[in-house]
């Protein structure tokens, strides 16, 4: 499943990246090394193999739904690179 | 006073108690020693005032017979845990400025039981990289380096190397794919990267989810078992924390292992394994079969796979995770025109090269079209690889296996450097122990001819680390090895 410089600038996009034009050609060439590297796995029967996305098969506990936390706002804004009226400020979305 | 920074943790906490000196003096001698070990680029944050503080406290704990577990000891903290009003960047540019109004968990617990910090350590950016060489603040170097100046290893590489250099008496880690027992061994110190769900990641930033865990890296065996015994456990801010209790390891080092079954795993020694390597693993075997354990040969399987599956999850779960730096709330912000384009201003800047190339192949096996025939075809062999360990425990008790193929190699390696997958190749010892969940200690087995230290690492049953810490209590007694640094 080769790539080609479209689907690296559109993969790019979905990841909010930005690849610079004489940078695509190798990206896309790195990109196919590592795919096609990756590609052994299709070499392995997993017919009947039910896939494992956590090791701990637990099921997620329950709590009461109650605060535990809060009234902390300075702490929350304290790292935003910019905020306004207590909020974090972003540029104009809405024409 | 002979150097108090060669001691263990162990040793200088006898030290304490019986007031052959006072923490505020420890402290002082780590604080020296990480001014002249600064060429090892080892810290990337001193806080030395911090340290002092909390030592003059401890020593106070000591006077009135109220000293805790770790009462008093300078420990460093790799920079991805999260340290209350401390800066914490994760070695990344995208979070340079960022002062966390919070404590992670992991620290919090070392903080409670005593324990003092001397500042947040080097590593890969995002914990993504095997040589430290992705570091915002440029590589941190073995201190074992003569000539040319050789990788710690990555991407807990700032913590190996200040335990290797005693700037500090013990670190944190996180081992996603092998990030604390690589550079361990390539540092000639212990660590453990414990079973998953052992101890809390809350409050340490999430590289892939469900690999990631924190563990100790120390001097010897004993140290590694203090510090883990005070990391871990039960944490409901976690929801893959496990509720299980954290057995007393101290008291089982020195415990006989007369008829523990070590198992070998054929596929840990493929054509053209260095032959060093192979030495010194079949003298480690022989170390504890004169010990009363017993050897049996086992198979894994899926092993040659385990990295191809590593390389498709890791990045799918990093996509995911490190979708959250957006410049909106905190890090870095590259202005734009359109929300769109700050986002891209701030990621494309703020993110460095290995850590864009995971996220884009993460966004790319988690994309539509490619969803199935990538991350889902690797998630079933993860859980084919879990079972071949999980058959292989049938047999045995401990896997015992080197943990990397190599000692260190140069900074600037340029077989590393050509191509991303000659770099990932270093984790193929490691990978496959994170994919199941398992726990597992690296401890330094020898010295190679090229003077530089090799490490083993034994694999146990998960929330097995006792058994773990027995084996390899032994093993350590038998190798004698001598930190030289």
């Amino acid at each position: 499943m080769a790539i080609n410089n479209e689907m690296v600038k559109q993969v790019a996009f979905l990841a909010r990246l930005k690849i610079d034009e004489d940078k695509t050609e190798s990206t896309k060439d790195e990109f196919n090394a590592i795919l096609n590297w990756i590609e052994q796995l299709q070499e392995v029967n997993t017919e009947g193999v039910e896939p494992l996305f956590s090791v701990r098969d637990s099921k997620l506990s329950l709590r009461q739904d109650e605060v535990t936390d809060g009234n902390i706002k300075q702490d929350v804004l304290k790292n935003a690179p910019m905020q306004e009226f207590g909020y974090f400020a972003v540029p104009k979305v809405v024409e | 006073m002979s150097d108090l920074t060669k001691l263990t943790i162990s040793q200088a906490l006898t030290g304490l108690k019986n007031k052959e000196f006072t923490s505020v003096e420890l402290t002082q001698e780590y604080l020296k020693n990480m001014e002249k070990g600064r060429k090892y680029n080892a810290y990337v944050l001193e806080t030395p005032g911090e340290a002092l503080k909390s030592a003059e406290l401890s020593d106070m704990h000591y006077q009135n017979g109220t000293a805790r577990k770790l009462e008093g000891i300078p420990l460093g903290i790799k920079d991805l845990f999260c340290t209350k009003n401390i800066r914490s960047t994760a070695c990344s540019h995208i979070l340079q400025n960022f002062v966390p109004p919070y404590e992670s968990t992991v620290t919090q617990k070392l903080l409670d039981e005593g324990a003092s910090f001397l500042g947040k350590l080097n590593m890969d950016e995002f914990a993504m990289g095997g040589s430290n060489e992705n570091s915002c603040f440029g590589a941190a170097i073995n201190p074992w380096s003569k000539d040319v100046a050789l990788t710690a290893g990555g991407s807990s590489g700032g913590s190996a190397a200040a335990v290797a250099a005693n700037m500090c008496a013990g670190a944190t880690g996180t081992d996603t794919g092998g990030s604390i027992r690589q550079p361990a061994a390539f540092c000639g110190i212990c660590g453990l990267k414990p079973t998953y769900g052992r101890c809390s990641r809350w409050g340490i930033m999430a590289f892939a989810s469900s690999l990631d865990q924190a563990g100790p890296m120390t001097k010897d065996v004993k140290d590694c078992a203090l510090m883990f015994e005070v990391m871990a456990g039960f944490d409901k801010k976690d929801s893959t924390s496990a509720n299980t209790p954290v057995p007393d390891i101290s008291g089982v080092l020195g415990h006989s292992i007369k008829g523990l079954k070590i198992g070998i795993p054929a596929e840990y020694r493929p054509d053209g394994l260095n032959e060093e390597i192979t030495t010194f693993w079949d003298n480690a075997a022989q170390m504890l079969e004169s010990r009363g354990a017993e050897i049996v040969p086992i198979s894994l399987l899926h092993t040659k796979y385990a990295l191809p599956v590593y390389y498709i999850i890791a990045p799918a779960e990093a996509s995911s995770n490190l979708a959250r730096y957006d410049g909106i709330r905190y890090g870095l912000r590259v202005n734009g025109s359109k929300l769109d384009d700050l986002y891209i201003n701030t990621r494309t800047e703020g993110f460095g090269a290995e850590v864009k190339r995971r996220i884009m192949i993460g966004t790319y096996v988690l994309s539509a079209g490619y969803y199935d025939a990538y991350y889902v075809k690797a998630q079933k062999v993860r859980r084919l690889i879990k079972q071949d360990f999980e058959k292989a425990f049938t047999k045995c008790d401990l896997i015992l296996a080197p943990t990397t193929p190599s000692s260190a190699f140069a900074l600037g390696d340029k077989h590393m450097k050509e191509n991303p997958i000659n770099m990932y190749l270093n984790d193929v010892f490691t990978v496959s122990v994170n994919l199941a969940g398992l726990p597992a200690l690296s401890l330094p087995i020898g010295v190679g001819k090229d003077g530089l230290p090799l490490g083993m690492q034994l694999i146990g049953k998960p929330f097995d680390e006792e058994t773990i810490f027995k084996a390899a209590y032994g093993l350590e007694q038998d190798v004698n090895f001598k930190r030289n640094v």
